[in-house]
Parts: C-alpha cells; sequence; structure tokens
C-alpha cells in the first residue's frame, strides 16, 4: 500500500502526473493535422507586343515576391508568348531551402536568373496564349502542393491565340488566387471602354467559375497594401 | 385585436373604456387579499432566502479570513524565525570573531597600561633645584667689599666659584627636565595604541548591542505573531501586498528580459531546426528558442536553490551539502553553456540580418553601403546573448515571493468576492421586500375606490354600533394593565419583547389584513 502523507512519494506522484500532462500534451499536438504553411506564388508575364514594353514590372513584381517568400517557400517566373504551355516558358523556379543563409542566396541567384531573361529579350511574340500560361502556372502549383497559391497575371488580358492551339478547357483553379497585376488599356479600348471592362469581367467569370479567387491590382504599390502574400 | 376588445361592449371606446375599468377595479378588488398575499409572501420568501445565503456567505468569509490570517501568521513566523536566527549567527560570528581575541586585546592592555605607569613614574621622579643656592648667592652678592683687593679679589673668586656651581646645577637639572619630557614624549604611542585597542572594542560591544536590539524587535513581533494579534496580521498584510506589487514588477521586467532574449536567438534558430517547420501555430525554430530560454531560467532556479538563496524545491532543500554543490556546479556550468551558445546564436544573427539587408538592398535596386562601425552592435549581441541567461537565472528570487504573496493576495480577492456577493445578496433581498410593500400599496392605489367606500360603509358600521365595542375595551383592559406591570418589572426584557413584539405585530397585522375578504369588507 503506498504511503500518500509520505512526502518524497507525494512529490514522486505529482512528478509523474506532470509528466502524464506533457506526454497528453504532446500527443493531441500530434493528432492534431498539421498545417501547411509553405506559399507559392508564379509569377506570368506577357511578352506579346502589345504587352513587351511592361518587362520593369515583372522584375519589380518578382523583386517584391523575393522580399516577401521565406523558407519552404516556392517561387517561379514564367512568359506567355505563342505558344505558353511548355517547360521553356518557364524562366526560373526554385523552393527556398529551411536554412534562411542558403534561401537568401538561392534569392540571390533566382534574380540574377530573372534579371538576365530580361536583358536578353530581343523579340516579343505576335500571339498571346494566356490560357496555355494560367495552365502551366496551375501545374506548377499543383506540383509544390502550398498552403498557399498565388498567380501572378502581369498581362493586358487581350488573348490571342493562334489557330493551331485547343485552349477550350476547364482551368481548374480550385485554391489558387489570380491575382491580375497592371493590365494595360490597349488603343481599342480607349474607342470602347467597355471592351476592356468586358475583357476584365470574362477573365474574372472564367477563374472564379474554375475554382479560383480573382483580384486586380493595378498599381504595384498597392499589392503590398492589399495584404497580397502577408 | 386590442381595439377589438376595447370596443367589445359599446361602439363608443370612452364608455367601453369606463366598463373595462369597473370590471378590472372590481375583479382586483375582490382578489386584493389573495394577491397581497402573494406579493408580500414572495417578497418576504426572496428577502428570507437571500438573507440565508447571505448568513452562509459570511460564515465562509469568516473561514476565508481565518484560513488567511493562519498562512500569513505561519508565513510570519517562519520569516521571523529565519530572522532570528540569521542575527543569532552574526552574533555569534562576532563574539568567534572579535570576543576571542579578547585575552590577547586584554594582555595588551594590561602591557601598555604598566608602560605608561612605569614612564609615568619615570618622569615625575625629578631633582629640584636646591633653594640654598639663592641664598648663597645673595649672601654673597651683598658682602661688604671693605677696599681690600685680596679681599674683594677672594670674594669675586667665590661669586665665581658659586655661579659656575649654580650654572652647572641649573643645566643638570634641565637636563633632567628634557630627560621627562623625553619620557613622556614616547607615551603618546602607546596612548594612541590604547585608544586604538578601546575604539576596537567599543565598535565590537556597539556591533552586538545592535544585533541585541534587532533580535529583541524580532522577537517582539514573534510573540505577537504566536498570540495572532492584528497588529501583526495587518503588518504581514501589508508587507505581503507590498511584496507582491515588487516582484510582480520584477517579474515582468524579467519577462521584457525574456522577449528581448527570445527576439535575439529565434532568427538563427531557424538555420538550427529548419524555418519551415511548425509545431501547431508555431514555428518549431520559436519554440526552440522559448526552449533554450526555459532552461536557462529553470538552470537558474535549481542554481539558486542549490545556493539556498530560494526554498521553491523540497527536494534540493533537503539534499545533502556535497549533493548540492554537485548539483549547483552541473546547473552553473549548463547555463555558462547555454550562455555561449546564444551569444554565438546572437553573433549569427547579426550575420543573418546583414545578409538579409544586403539582398534587401538588392532586390531594392540599392548599392550596400559600407559601415565603419558595424562591429559595435555585433559586440553588443554577443555580450547581451551571454548576459541575458545569468540575468533571467535570477528569476527565482523574484518568482518564490511572488508565489508567496500570491496566496495572500487570492485570499484577499477571494475574500472581495466573498463581501461583495454578501452585500448584494442582502441588497437584493431587501430590494424584494421593500418592493413587495410598493406593490401592495401600488395595488391598492387602482383600487381606492372601493376601498374609499369600504372605508365609509365601516365607519357607518362603527357609528351605529357603540355601545357593543365598550365592553370589549373593559375586557381588553385587565391584560393591558398584566402586561404594564410586567414591563414596569423587567425594563431590560420588556423594551426587547415589546421591540420584537412590534416586529411580529406589524407582520401580523399585514398578514391579519390578508384574509380579509370581500364578504367581510
Amino acid at each position: 500500500m503506498i504511503d500518500v502523507t509520505n512526502p518524497k512519494i507525494r512529490v514522486a506522484l505529482q512528478g509523474l502526473r506532470l509528466i502524464t500532462a506533457v506526454l497528453l500534451s504532446l500527443l493531441l499536438f500530434g493528432c492534431a493535422e498539421p498545417t501547411n504553411h509553405s506559399r507559392a506564388a508564379f509569377v506570368l508575364m506577357d511578352i506579346s507586343d502589345s504587352y513587351a514594353a511592361e518587362r520593369d514590372q515583372a522584375r519589380r513584381l518578382t523583386n517584391y515576391l523575393l522580399s516577401q517568400l521565406d523558407t519552404g517557400d516556392s517561387l517561379a517566373v514564367g512568359f506567355i508568348d505563342n505558344s505558353s504551355f511548355t517547360e521553356r516558358n518557364i524562366v526560373a523556379q526554385v523552393t527556398f531551402d529551411e536554412r534562411p543563409s542558403v534561401a537568401s542566396q538561392q534569392k540571390r541567384v533566382f534574380q540574377r536568373r530573372v534579371t538576365g531573361f530580361m536583358e536578353n529579350f530581343q523579340t516579343p511574340s505576335y500571339h498571346s496564349d494566356i490560357t496555355g500560361g494560367v495552365l502551366l502556372a496551375r501545374d506548377y502549383l499543383e506540383q509544390v502542393d502550398a498552403g498557399e497559391k498565388h498567380l501572378f497575371l502581369l498581362s493586358d488580358l487581350h488573348e490571342d491565340v493562334p489557330p493551331r492551339l485547343e485552349r477550350d478547357m476547364k482551368l481548374n483553379l480550385s485554391d489558387v488566387q489570380v491575382v491580375a497585376i497592371n493590365v494595360k488599356r490597349q488603343r481599342s479600348d480607349n474607342e470602347n471602354p467597355q471592351e476592356y471592362e468586358q475583357r476584365l469581367a470574362s477573365w474574372e467569370k472564367r477563374v472564379e467559375e474554375n475554382g479560383g479567387r480573382w483580384a486586380m491590382v493595378n498599381n504595384m504599390e498597392r499589392l503590398e497594401k492589399r495584404g497580397v502574400l502577408r | 385585436m386590442f381595439t377589438d376588445m376595447l370596443t367589445i361592449w359599446s361602439a363608443s371606446p370612452a364608455l367601453s373604456l369606463a366598463i373595462w375599468l369597473v370590471i378590472i377595479i372590481t375583479l382586483l378588488y375582490a382578489g386584493r387579499p389573495h394577491a397581497h398575499q402573494l406579493l408580500r409572501s414572495t417578497g418576504r420568501a426572496i428577502h428570507g432566502t437571500l438573507r440565508v445565503a447571505s448568513g452562509s456567505i459570511r460564515q465562509l468569509e469568516e473561514r476565508v479570513i481565518k484560513r488567511n490570517n493562519d498562512v500569513l501568521l505561519a508565513q510570519g513566523r517562519e520569516e521571523a524565525e529565519n530572522a532570528i536566527e540569521r542575527e543569532f549567527v552574526r552574533v555569534n560570528t562576532i563574539v568567534e570573531r572579535d570576543l576571542s581575541q579578547y585575552p590577547v586585546l586584554h594582555r595588551k592592555l594590561t602591557e601598555t597600561l604598566d608602560r605608561i605607569e612605569s614612564d609615568y613614574h619615570n618622569s615625575i621622579e625629578n631633582k629640584p633645584l636646591p633653594p640654598a643656592w639663592q641664598e648663597v648667592m645673595d649672601t654673597i652678592k651683598n658682602l661688604p667689599s671693605s677696599g681690600d683687593p685680596a679681599v674683594a679679589n677672594i670674594l669675586e673668586n667665590i661669586k665665581e666659584v658659586v655661579e659656575n656651581s649654580h650654572e652647572q646645577t641649573l643645566k643638570a637639572y634641565q637636563d633632567d627636565t628634557n630627560e621627562r619630557h623625553g619620557i613622556l614624549k614616547s607615551m603618546r604611542p602607546e596612548w594612541r595604541s590604547l585608544n586604538q585597542n578601546m575604539q576596537k572594542v567599543q565598535q565590537t560591544i556597539t556591533g552586538l548591542e545592535d544585533s541585541a536590539k534587532t533580535i529583541d524587535r524580532r522577537m517582539d513581533e514573534y510573540e505577537s505573531m504566536r498570540k495572532g494579534e492584528n497588529k501583526a496580521v495587518n503588518a504581514l498584510t501589508s508587507s505581503s501586498l507590498t511584496q507582491f506589487f515588487i516582484s510582480s514588477l520584477v517579474l515582468t521586467i524579467a519577462a521584457f528580459g525574456g522577449i528581448i532574449n527570445f527576439h535575439l536567438i529565434a532568427m538563427p534558430m531557424a538555420e538550427m531546426v529548419g524555418g519551415n517547420s511548425y509545431i501547431g501555430s508555431m514555428p518549431t525554430s520559436d519554440i526552440a528558442a522559448l526552449v533554450i530560454i526555459m532552461v536557462e531560467i529553470t538552470m537558474g532556479l535549481f542554481l539558486l536553490e542549490a545556493l539556498q538563496v530560494t526554498k521553491l524545491f523540497p527536494v534540493i532543500r533537503n539534499l545533502d551539502d556535497r549533493m548540492r554543490k554537485y548539483m549547483g556546479i552541473a546547473a552553473l556550468t549548463i547555463l555558462v553553456i547555454f550562455a555561449g551558445i546564444e551569444s554565438s546564436l546572437a553573433y549569427m544573427r547579426d550575420l543573418l540580418a546583414l545578409d538579409r539587408e544586403a539582398l534587401a538592398g538588392s532586390l531594392a535596386g540599392a548599392e550596400a553601403a559600407e559601415s565603419q562601425f558595424r562591429w559595435i552592435p555585433s559586440i553588443g549581441q554577443m555580450m547581451l546573448g551571454f548576459i541575458l541567461p545569468f540575468a533571467l537565472a535570477f528569476v527565482g528570487i523574484p518568482l518564490e515571493s511572488f508565489m508567496h504573496s500570491l496566496r495572500t493576495v487570492l485570499g484577499l480577492v477571494a475574500l472581495g468576492v466573498l463581501r461583495t456577493l454578501r452585500v448584494t445578496l442582502r441588497l437584493i433581498g431587501g430590494f424584494s421586500n421593500h418592493l413587495s410593500k410598493m406593490l401592495v400599496n401600488l395595488y391598492d392605489v387602482f383600487i381606492m375606490v372601493p376601498l374609499s367606500i369600504e372605508r365609509m360603509v365601516k365607519s357607518r358600521l362603527d357609528a351605529r354600533a357603540p355601545q357593543q365595542r365598550e365592553p370589549e375595551v373593559t375586557e381588553q383592559a385587565p391584560e393591558a394593565t398584566e402586561a404594564k406591570e410586567g414591563e414596569k418589572r423587567k425594563p431590560g426584557k420588556a423594551a426587547k419583547s415589546q421591540r420584537r413584539r412590534k416586529e411580529t405585530d406589524e407582520s401580523e397585522l399585514a398578514e391579519a389584513e390578508l384574509p380579509l375578504t370581500t364578504g367581510e369588507a
């Protein structure tokens, strides 16, 4: 029979209770479903005739994303041209290492690669296959399996798909936030502003019908204020 | 709906309303005794129930007060015992250190006094100048010179010889005096030594006297606590509250120190445990940093416990001296190792911050600026990383005070809550009682017309049969006389019973009115 009045036994019992409580807490922590805290972003820039001049916006956006993303996050930059659903359309992609120092090095390399692409760019594309680019980005975002998925679309949203390409399909953008940035107005939009609004509305509808969330930020400075990637 | 009901008796709303009023007042008048009974009994029931509840809380309050006092006095007694023990240890130290050398000091004093006495005796053995010399000189000087040159010459020679002898004697006297002065002069260091020794003795005795006074004061306090006097309880409560606020303040400062420490090591911790793993919603690196700080605090607690500065863990306190020493060394070693780790982490943090700064600059397109004195914050962070663990290690002292005083504070808070609850219950009970009385009166206000009629009828009936009431009064008279006599016999009891009777009469009067039926009215 245990003598509970003995101080040593009482202390031992208290210790046992404490250990049991700690173990139970750890067990509860372990049983809880792990939350995915990682983020993934895909920057899709249009290099067609009408938008190629806005390349600097893509560089600024990439730098902003590099400063916001941290260890374990993923980032990729791709471009929209005549046919966008190919691996060659990805300029750079990276998943940052768990160590902050290594992640910093990866960011430097990534930045150099994107800057190199911008500097070496010469000929704009004739067509702009936006759907192909979105499909490419969607595949990448699905592949990295992040908790938050963002697709940044730098384009005038004027799709001009070559006749040989079949792009009438579902995008399947579930859990992806599509952010249209710097949607430039075309000359025809000046003549008929309704066209511009219709274009935006059709893309918004298309994204939301495919399970995605739509946002539009025309000014880069507002991106931070809107709390994207926070 | 309301309009339909209103015009049920007549098309004219005024007439219909009047009919409704008559019906309602009649019904209210008919139900008056039961309504009064309902209102009063409800009011009394609430009042009684809450009074009983308040009484129970009062008892609980007294128990809490007693328990608080017991705890306070027990703590105070323990503190007083420790303080008295400390004072005795001090006295023992003084006695062992200073008074153990007292025989040596006594011998020194005796020797010094002997030497002084001997010197003093030597200094007073001074040979006085023979007074006859002056007379001889005067006699020779006054001798008449008879004109004989030989006699004059002889006298002159005698005078010279006498003067020479006088000078020699005077010189010898002066030399002797100088010698005595020299002896007296040599006494000065002895006096000084004596003075110093006496001062030492005085200091020792004064220290002992102070300790004795402190012990007396502590003993008085202890006695007061043992008797459980209110003065002691109040003093202990006040002291406990002061301790609580001071220790809370120090713990808050320590918490801020912990936060700074956390920020110093959380970022570089990501390099060690990875920046992308989470436990729950918290990054593992943050938890690792917190664990390091907690372990440091724990080691500090163990170290203070091993040094017997705090008394938080009876297990450590009950260990033998050798084991406690080993434990203290182990805790200190771990603390030093952790301080070293923190220092290096702080340096790594500085490097990472520099790297991030450079990266942010390059991303923003700005040129990296060369800073000349960048090493100063690096060294500062390293030092902070090394010192903060030791500073946090001392958190055990305020923690112990906080834990001890928390018991008193919680007791006082519980007491305050109980008192507030008791007062609230009493207020609600009293208010219910008065509200029921108010509602009874309000009820009568609604039916004042039939009540007035009732009063008029009553008065007429009374006026018609005055003769029937007189014998009743006469019958009641002897009882009243007896009561008066009884009151005269026991004035104190009578006053009490009168008061009680008055209260009972009031309630009975109220209750007596209750069974009044409409027929009786």
